[in-house]
């Protein structure tokens, strides 16, 4: 495990989460068991299929959830567990230890207020500035993420700026308590392609300038080799691979991280059918027993059937896959993802 | 850079636009709510100014000129007590805009912050406050008035005060109703991430976006409010004698209907036209307002 000798930022230990069901029927688990940590200044991809509980993880470190979601084990933050720290407490962290990107930048930002406006208010409800010294702050705080006549947007409303500047905006608010971790819940999802690379870029180059951890909560792995030092792979609410980004994308230890990165489109692949897993994500109230992939797994065995333990294999990476040890699985051909 | 604004530059213009632009915007486009609006400035005028524009003291009684039509001496004739008509009609003004005013008021603010709450807390603190607001909204409102007007006291202010009561319910339902869909927006999330309290998210970013609607509400319910005074006036139960109202002189020239019908026409086209003026600016208001019933 990385961060072994640094304290986390980020240590999630155990953390459950599940829904109650309506009357009469049982609560459903969309995460379970889930064990990480994040170093101050790391960028980690989360990865995984839609349905796979990375979003839900990513609302439940900022507390974000609504009143039905279970939440059991612990996640401390900068050793304060934002499980159980109190309503006031949590008001305080957010924004100033923890933030959040959202997927949406075109309806993250209020109407009726002028960017500069909502950037100086999540300013203002941490820290006590002058009007003037608050203008200063926020315009500089534009001016980091790379958005030109920074003076003149302040007094421009949301609707004025393209999706990109919108998103620009959104990661300058994020930055302007200089938070310890950022979470961004599929940051450019909605953008173009060319605007999708320069905001990661961003991204990439503030985290290093300020030493803000990140956590890409995303389903682009082109994103993650590219931003990430490490890569966790989810699926049905588990880890199943923890690595740093090269091992996970070359050389990837659990069955179904390969399936993914096999099932990214290939350039040099002759006309045809793509490469899939077969089968679908098991819904929450039907898992298996033993091991939740094997259903599709082509290297099923009869040692799969048993819950599978999510076990250290090198230093730095866990999978959970008993046999993992078994054969060796194709990664993602070096240099397509660039 | 390739994502600059892009946005066509009649709509830029329209938003670097400051609030005295767009508004007189709105006036140019629709003529009807300019006059509406001179209408009621009028008449806020006439309330302000009255002891000094009307020409004679409204309950100044003259025996020797009862229930005379109109003349050079009064404009408007006299009413059964020889009491100058246009000069009450100008002081019965300011009552009318007092009334409408003041039970708008009452009800924004007991509706709003009521709405705001049901739908932001949701559960069971919404079902209690909607359950409540279905039992208002079942009521025949001037029934209900009339009943509330009876435990605070018969007067112009208790019945208004009553009035905005019996109207706090409209604006409650339609705060709730904006507050719902407002509290699903990605930005009130946003703004939870970045520390900010459930009283601080309803005040800075769910009031603001909710207002419009309910604004138009507002201007719709002074017509009502209006007509509500006259009735209850009329009734008995708001202006007392011998101050003027517009719906107290209804109710005294009702009275001589037979002998000398015309003295209801002057109150009763001022109800009309104020209530039409109010009716009209807040129409207007509710399409300037909304961006999906956009103008070409």
């Amino acid at each position: 495990m990385t961060g072994a000798a640094i304290r986390p930022i980020l240590d999630v230990r155990d953390l459950s989460i599940g829904f109650r069901g309506r009357r009469g029927q049982p609560a459903l688990n969309i995460v379970h068991d889930l064990n990480f940590r994040i170093a101050p200044g790391e960028r980690v991809g989360l990865v995984g299929e839609s349905g796979c509980g990375k979003s839900v993880t990513g609302l439940a470190l900022m507390r974000l959830l609504p009143g039905a979601a279970q939440i059991g084990g612990q996640i401390l933050l900068d050793g304060k567990d934002m499980a159980t720290v109190s309503q006031g407490e949590i008001r305080r962290m957010r924004g100033k230890k923890i933030a959040m990107i959202f997927q949406e930048p075109m309806s993250a930002l209020d109407p009726v207020f002028t960017v500069g406006e909502q950037i100086a208010e999540a300013l203002r409800l941490h820290e006590n500035l002058s009007k003037a010294d608050e203008r200063d702050r926020v315009i500089a705080a534009l001016a980091d993420v790379g958005i030109p006549a920074p003076k003149r947007r302040y007094d421009e409303y949301p609707h004025q700026l393209s999706g990109g500047m919108r998103q620009r905006v959104m990661i300058a608010m994020a930055l302007i308590n200089r938070p310890d971790l950022i979470i961004a819940d599929e940051p450019t999802t909605a953008l173009d392609v060319t605007i999708q690379a320069q905001i990661m870029d961003l991204l990439t180059r503030l985290s290093e300038d300020t030493g803000t951890a990140l956590l890409f909560i995303t389903h682009d792995l082109g994103v993650v080799a590219e931003t990430c030092q490490r890569m966790i792979t989810m699926y049905a609410g588990e880890i199943v691979e923890d690595a740093p980004v090269d091992d996970a994308l070359l050389s990837p230890r659990h069955p179904y991280t390969s399936g993914l990165l096999r099932s990214l489109p290939h350039f040099n692949m002759e006309k045809g059918r793509f490469a899939h897993i077969p089968g679908r994500v098991p819904s929450p109230g039907a898992m298996p027993t033993g091991c939740r992939f094997a259903p599709r797994c082509a290297h099923a065995a009869d040692a799969c059937t048993a819950p599978q333990e999510l076990r250290d294999i090198a230093a730095d990476r866990r999978v959970r896959c008993v046999r993992a040890d078994d054969f060796v699985l194709d990664g993602a051909v070096a240099g397509e993802t660039a | 850079m390739t994502d600059a604004t892009v946005q066509a530059p009649h709509q830029a213009q329209i938003d670097r636009d400051g609030f005295v632009t767009r508004f007189r915007h709105w006036l140019t486009d629709d003529p009807v709510a300019a006059i509406a609006l001179a209408v009621l400035c009028m008449i806020v005028g006439c309330a302000i100014f009255a002891p000094w524009i009307s020409p004679y003291d409204p309950t100044l009684q003259n025996y020797d000129a009862m229930l005379e039509g109109p003349s050079a001496a009064h404009l408007l004739g006299t009413d059964d007590l020889g009491r100058d008509v246009f000069s009450r009609l100008i002081h019965g003004a300011s009552a009318s805009v007092y009334a409408s005013c003041l039970a708008v008021g009452v009800a924004s603010l007991l509706g709003i912050p009521v709405g705001l709450i049901a739908g932001y807390a949701g559960g069971w603190v919404d079902e209690a406050i909607s359950r409540v607001i279905d039992t208002f909204l079942s009521f025949p409102a001037i029934v209900l008035a009339i009943a509330v007007t009876g435990v605070l006291g018969i007067g112009l202010t208790n019945a208004m005060i009553s009035v905005g009561i019996v109207f706090a319910p409209q604006l409650a339902r339609l705060a709730r109703a904006r507050t719902l869909v407002l509290k699903q927006e990605l930005y009130v999330d946003a703004a939870h991430c970045f520390g900010a309290s459930p009283a601080w998210i309803l005040a800075r970013h769910i009031l603001p976006n909710a207002i419009q609607p309910v604004l138009v509400q507002m201007t719709l319910l002074m017509a009502v409010a209006l007509l509500a005074e006259a009735s209850l006036s009329f009734l008995g139960l708001g202006m007392q004698p011998p101050d003027p109202s517009w719906g107290s002189m209804i109710a005294r020239a009702y009275l001589y209907a037979q002998i000398a019908p015309a003295q209801m026409y002057a109150p009763g086209i001022a109800i009309l036209v104020t209530a039409l003026a109010f009716n009209t600016v807040g129409e207007s208001l509710r399409e300037a307002l909304d961006p999906t019933s956009a103008k070409p």
